[in-house]
């Protein structure tokens, strides 16, 4: 069974000229990148990095973030991709909660990195891509170190059961939770999802998500396993750009997230560039708004278009086969490859087709738990068919129709998505009750056409003190990631609550969805 | 106020929490982080409302929006074709 980095090198084996990145027009080869993800994690070893330690990746979509990726699974070590857009205080929540050692982030990124610094004492290197931003012989930059590396990397003997990743994701209590992954979890996912999807070496992918989102990063994973080139996107902050670099780079596959192709379409019909190339579109993160498909279906006759669901304690669940979209547009399909995906009633029994219950899944897609969080995980990972087996319970209400096709219905806590990205109400209001004029706060989704839900804060001022939208707005901003800011803000006297004092937030989703309308 | 002063002072209240740490005109908003995609919206829904002008799709590109400078020099174009688009009409 190989490791994470093996699929590289075995790529490298077989391909070393071909494209493994084109970033900013620059290309990377899987040669390339290997080798400097050999030097790269060399000089991790010669800095003491061990096997199991955790690394943290604070940089932008970049050849770099790739190399860094590489090298952290070479050396032996555990990776943590972190937001580029995460502040001062929640990056140190992340580098204590795991005990980072070693961090590598951007000149840019260097303030955030600083506070952060102050309050993160298990990182003992800081390692700069580009420009470091001061002389201090312990911020060597990342040019430094591939060419100080002096001899290969030595092995350091990792099993498929060692820890490959942590990925962070928002609860609906508590802070945030980093979710384990094994390599044998990322092989078996990145063999599984290039399977379905049929992947081939002469792919070219254009990536526009962040690769700290788990489905941003198995592009560079698939990729690598079947050796295609990825078209890595800072972001999609300027969509026709990225519409040129489809037509430039002959793009076949496009993975996106419903606020993505929402932006597209309303560009289409993409007068003067040529799409021709694109073979399939994927949609996962958020529900995919019918309408939205069957428009896609127009624009892009020849291309597949895939509806799937995942959550990131285990990747993803499930894919629609594109020839049932016509019957069963609504379903985000079946369980993928090696993988098993069950609703259950509220006693954990299985439940016939038409009945809405829990979804589980089982299969060597499930993570190993949340680090440092034995109860969240005993939670979500509960005994299984087999004895010592764990199997994964979503918090997703779904149901089946009669062929077994999944359909999701809601959470079952009031989690939701704005962007693909997750939304925890309770971190955003903390942050809220920070600012002292706040008395009361709650945050709920609403409905948006181009974000699917829209963040939305109510927020009731204490006595004697005044608050404005954009106060509001700016503390959110200084706080929390973009993703996380209220794109609505309302003012108002108070809050509706239930008789025993619980704020009613249905009936704020009501107010807020005819007020945005 | 100026053109690019009102940029400017726009982009410190709106992504800076109102502290100009002095961002040179001819700096990278999404590269040092001050803009993210969303904001690359805001700024544009702010340019065509206070200068009544259109932003095309196409014309959503880093060389037009990504810097205090190249976003005054995309309005003052933009401005001029307003105004030529005016006269022709008028004439």
């Amino acid at each position: 069974m190989p490791l994470v980095h093996n699929l590289l090198t075995d790529s490298a084996k077989r391909c070393s000229d071909r494209p493994a990145l084109i970033c900013e027009e620059r290309t990377c080869t899987f040669g390339q990148l290997d080798e400097g993800a050999d030097r790269l994690a060399a000089v991790l070893q010669d800095r003491g990095l061990r096997r199991g330690d955790r690394v943290a990746v604070f940089l932008e979509n970049s050849t770099e973030l790739v190399m860094v990726v590489f090298a952290i699974l070479k050396a032996g070590g555990v990776f943590v991709v972190v937001n580029p857009t995460t502040k001062a205080r929640k990056l140190a929540y992340l580098l204590n909660d795991c005990g980072v050692r070693v961090l590598f982030s951007q000149s840019s990124l260097a303030n955030t990195v600083a506070k952060a610094l102050i309050e993160a004492p298990s990182v003992e290197t800081v390692v700069w891509a580009t420009a470091s931003p001061s002389d201090d012989p312990r911020s060597p930059t990342i040019a430094q170190w591939l060419s100080d590396a002096k001899a290969p990397p030595a092995d350091p003997h990792l099993i498929d059961m060692d820890l490959a990743a942590i990925i962070y994701t928002s609860g609906s209590t508590g802070g945030p939770k980093g979710v384990m992954l094994t390599h044998q979890n990322m092989t078996n996912t990145a063999w599984a999802i290039s399977t379905y999807l049929g992947n081939t070496p002469d792919d070219v992918v254009l990536c526009v998500l962040p690769l700290s989102f788990d489905y941003g990063l198995y592009q560079v994973i698939t990729g690598a396993r079947v050796g295609f080139t990825v078209v890595l996107e800072r972001s999609f902050a300027y969509p026709y750009q990225t519409l040129k670099r489809m037509e430039q780079y002959r793009v076949t596959g496009l993975p996106g997230v419903p606020t993505i192709f929402a932006t597209l379409l309303q560009m289409a019909p993409f007068e003067g560039v040529d799409l021709s190339s694109l073979r399939y579109l994927t949609n996962t993160a958020a529900p995919f708004p019918p309408a939205h498909i069957r428009r896609l279906q127009q624009l892009f006759p020849h291309a597949r278009i895939y509806s799937m669901y995942g959550l990131t304690e285990c990747t993803r669940v499930s894919y629609l086969d594109p020839a049932r979209l016509a019957d069963k547009i609504n379903s985000v399909g079946q369980a993928m490859p090696n993988s098993e995906a069950y609703v259950v009633d509220e006693q954990g029994r299985r439940v016939g087709p038409g009945v809405v219950g829990e979804l589980v899944i089982r299969g060597a897609n499930v993570m190993r738990g949340y680090w440092g969080k034995p109860e969240a995980t005993a939670e979500r990972l509960r005994d299984g068919p087999i004895a010592g087996e764990k199997v994964l319970y979503s918090g997703d209400l779904f149901y089946t129709d009669d062929d077994g096709f999944l359909y999701f219905v809601g959470r079952r806590d009031d989690v939701f998505k704005c962007k693909g990205e997750k939304i925890s109400p309770r971190e955003i209001e903390s942050v809220l009750f920070e600012l002292e004029a706040v008395a009361e706060a709650a945050v709920v989704g609403v409905a948006d056409p181009i974000d699917g839900q829209a963040v939305k804060a109510f927020v009731v001022p204490r006595h004697g003190h005044a608050l404005t939208e954009q106060q509001v707005r700016q503390h959110c901003r200084a706080s929390l990631e973009s993703y996380m800011v209220p794109k609505f803000v309302t003012i108002c006297d108070a809050l509706p609550k239930t008789d025993t004092g619980k704020i009613r937030k249905a009936s704020l989703v009501e107010a807020g969805s005819a007020a945005t309308d | 106020m100026n053109l690019e002063q009102a940029v400017r002072r726009y982009i410190v209240e709106n992504f800076l929490l109102g502290e100009d740490s002095g961002l040179s005109a001819a700096e990278s908003l999404l590269g040092t982080g001050v803009v993210d995609s969303t904001g690359i919206l805001e700024l544009v829904m702010f340019l065509e409302e206070s200068y009544g002008i259109e932003v095309r799709d196409e014309e959503m590109l880093p060389e037009n929006l990504d810097s205090i400078a190249n976003i005054v020099k995309f309005v003052e174009r933009k401005l001029v074709g307003r105004r030529v688009a005016a006269q022709s009409i008028a004439g």
